[in-house]
């Protein structure tokens, strides 16, 4: 399992690295790997408020369609286009694949490390 | 395998059309901007390509069909041919109620015996399937807050094994979905639900026995709590087959149900429908019921029409031949009848779990009711054999596979639900293919990986298949 030490993690398998002001939020390399082949996401439209712990997204897989949680509270100022054409960047490089970029970021979820974040895994697996 | 526009020639015909007997009509306002696409096939060839393609599926008529939460059921061919009858196939939904007095009194005799079955006061047969079920009961949940005049109740509280039409319909029902987690046996956990209820609880929707096959026994603390915090009840009679004859939703403490006639009463399942949801209720939500009930006044029977109804979930009365499927099939089992079935899909679920207890992880170790989950997560984790290698492997004993990766709170779900009609020997058979699948998987991995091996296509490739499927001829 790829676990970047530089992002941020939540329990519901997001990652976020802030670039200065601007959250950037995708879908950790556990959670591509357990969901199997994506092959369709939904994304909010920019400019959508989105919310700390709320459903933003949508990914679905040959297995189910899961959630997927935003890990702050903002607003939408970037979505990753290309992924709605190409959902299987998200399997094949995680955190290349970005979701969403937020900006005005207020509250966050409770973010782990990298480091407790595979230790999370662990006794998620 | 050709498609049948690859084979046969220009000029074959056949002569199952009878002869024109009006006269013909040339239509000009609308020509033809090109000729019609048909198939030039003997009769004979006809019947080869049926015959060909019937040879490459699987359903009930070629042996086990274990998808569990769907209920692929033998259904008896008496329930078929009472569908046939011309007086039933021949009737017109517009037809005035004296010339279709018969198909009323079907429409009534079946209500009744839902009903009762149900332990609910009314049933309304109009819903065409089990989630337009779901959409019509949390209709009337939402019309009897309503008519109180308490607004505030806009959540529906919804376990996480649920069905995902659970939370669909709620949304589609203008509710606010709350979720909230199962206990360690895949029950409701009740500290949980006690924590999720209150002034703007409008209702609980829940399956019992529930999504993992599982008895919740908690059932009347449950209701008690939902009732207490001033919701309603609402039960997905998508697992009725465990329990029908045995206990009543309506004991249960449930104010509203839908039942799936196409999966409990003898209706084939998963052919493209149509299906049938009817929607049982207690007497206090009779007066928001859809469409018209069928009753009977004096010697005849009429339709009658709720005061406060809903309005219609559909055009017409519901998909009447289904209903004379599920009423043939609740005469011919009588009371006795129907509590065996429920028995036996519930022995033979046991057997089969206990038996393959021995080789596979059971989800949830208790006794379960019509159906059971495995888990392959340990075989996932050390030797890379995931649950879906094992559904593959059954396709080369000729056995469909079992409900794969649902429900989703259990990782490598393979779901098992036998059915009532399966034999000991049919069974024994099954948990030694079973069981051999699993020794192989141990010893030559690659081999299960790469099953199945004997099957026209082995492992189409999924994610093209969703994202561009070519479900179109082009000429």
């Amino acid at each position: 399992m790829n676990t970047p030490a530089e992002l941020k993690y939540t329990k519901t398998h997001e990652w976020v690295k802030m670039e200065g002001d601007i959250a950037v939020i995708g879908l950790t390399d556990f959670a591509q790997d357990a969901l199997g082949d994506l092959v369709f996401v939904n994304l909010p439209e920019e400019g959508d408020a989105v919310t700390a712990g709320d459903v933003f997204a949508d990914v679905e897989s040959v297995k189910a369609v899961s959630d997927v949680n935003c890990p702050v509270t903002g607003e939408v100022c970037a979505i990753n286009e290309e992924l709605l054409d190409e959902p299987a960047k998200i399997n094949e490089a995680p955190y290349d694949a970005w979701f969403i970029k937020v900006k005005n970021v207020g509250d966050t979820e409770e973010l782990l490390t990298a480091e407790e974040y595979e230790e999370f895994c662990k006794t998620e697996a | 395998m050709e498609l049948i526009f690859e084979i046969g020639e220009e000029g074959r015909q056949l002569d199952i059309f009878p002869k024109c007997d009006v006269p013909e009509v040339k239509l000009n306002a609308n020509p033809r901007k090109q000729e019609l696409h048909l198939p030039h096939v003997s009769e004979q060839e006809l019947s080869r390509h049926y015959t060909k393609l019937a040879k490459r599926t699987h359903g009930v008529n070629d042996g086990f069909y274990p998808l569990g939460s769907c209920t692929m059921k033998y259904n008896p061919k008496i329930d078929e041919e009472m569908a046939a009858l011309p007086g039933f196939t021949g009737v017109h939904p517009l037809a005035p109620v004296e010339s279709v007095q018969g198909c009323l009194e079907v429409m009534d005799t079946l209500q009744k015996d839902l009903a009762e079955i149900a332990g609910m006061d009314a049933v309304t047969l109009q819903p065409a399937a089990g989630a337009h079920g779901e959409f019509t009961g949390l209709l009337l949940i939402k019309a009897y807050h309503e008519s109180r005049n308490d607004m505030k109740r806009n959540k529906i509280i919804v376990p996480d094994s649920a069905h995902g039409t659970n939370p669909a319909s709620a949304v589609m029902a203008g509710f606010e979905v709350i979720n909230i987690p199962s206990d360690d046996k895949g029950c409701v956990d009740l500290d949980g639900l006690r924590a999720a209820v209150g002034e703007d609880t409008a209702g609980l929707m829940l399956t019992n026995p529930n999504t993992v096959g599982v008895f919740d026994k908690n059932i009347l603390e449950i209701t008690k709590i939902v009732h207490e915090a001033g919701g309603l009840c609402y039960y997905d009679g998508a697992n009725l087959n465990a329990v029908m004859g045995q206990c009543r939703p309506g004991d249960m403490g449930f104010d509203v149900l839908h039942i799936n006639l196409h999966k409990t009463f003898a209706t084939p399942h998963g052919g493209g429908g149509p299906g049938s949801g009817p929607v049982g209720c207690k007497e206090f939500l009779k007066k928001f019921l859809p469409g018209f009930t069928a009753v009977k006044n004096g010697d005849c029977y009429d339709k009658s029409y709720a005061t406060d109804t809903i309005g219609d979930l559909r055009t017409m009365g519901g998909n009447f031949l289904v209903m004379v499927k599920a009423l043939t099939y609740i005469t011919t089992l009588g009371k006795e009848g129907i509590k065996e079935a429920s028995s036996n899909a519930v022995l033979n679920a046991n057997y089969m779990r206990v038996k393959l207890s021995k080789t596979y992880h059971m989800a949830y170790p208790v006794t379960c009711m019509h159906e059971f989950v495995m888990t392959l997560e340990e075989e996932h984790k050390q030797i890379n054999i995931a649950a879906m290698d094992i559904a593959k492997a059954m396709l080369d004993y000729g056995i469909h596979p079992p409900t794969m990766y649902f429900p989703l709170i259990v990782h490598e779900a393979l779901m098992i639900e036998p059915t009532e009609t399966e034999t000991k020997e049919e069974m024994d058979h099954v948990i030694s293919v079973l069981k051999e699948i699993h020794d192989k998987a141990v010893s030559d991995p690659d081999y299960i990986r790469n099953s199945p091996h004997t099957t026209v296509i082995s492992r189409p490739d999924e994610v093209k298949a969703a994202r561009t499927p070519v479900v179109a001829y082009e000429f």
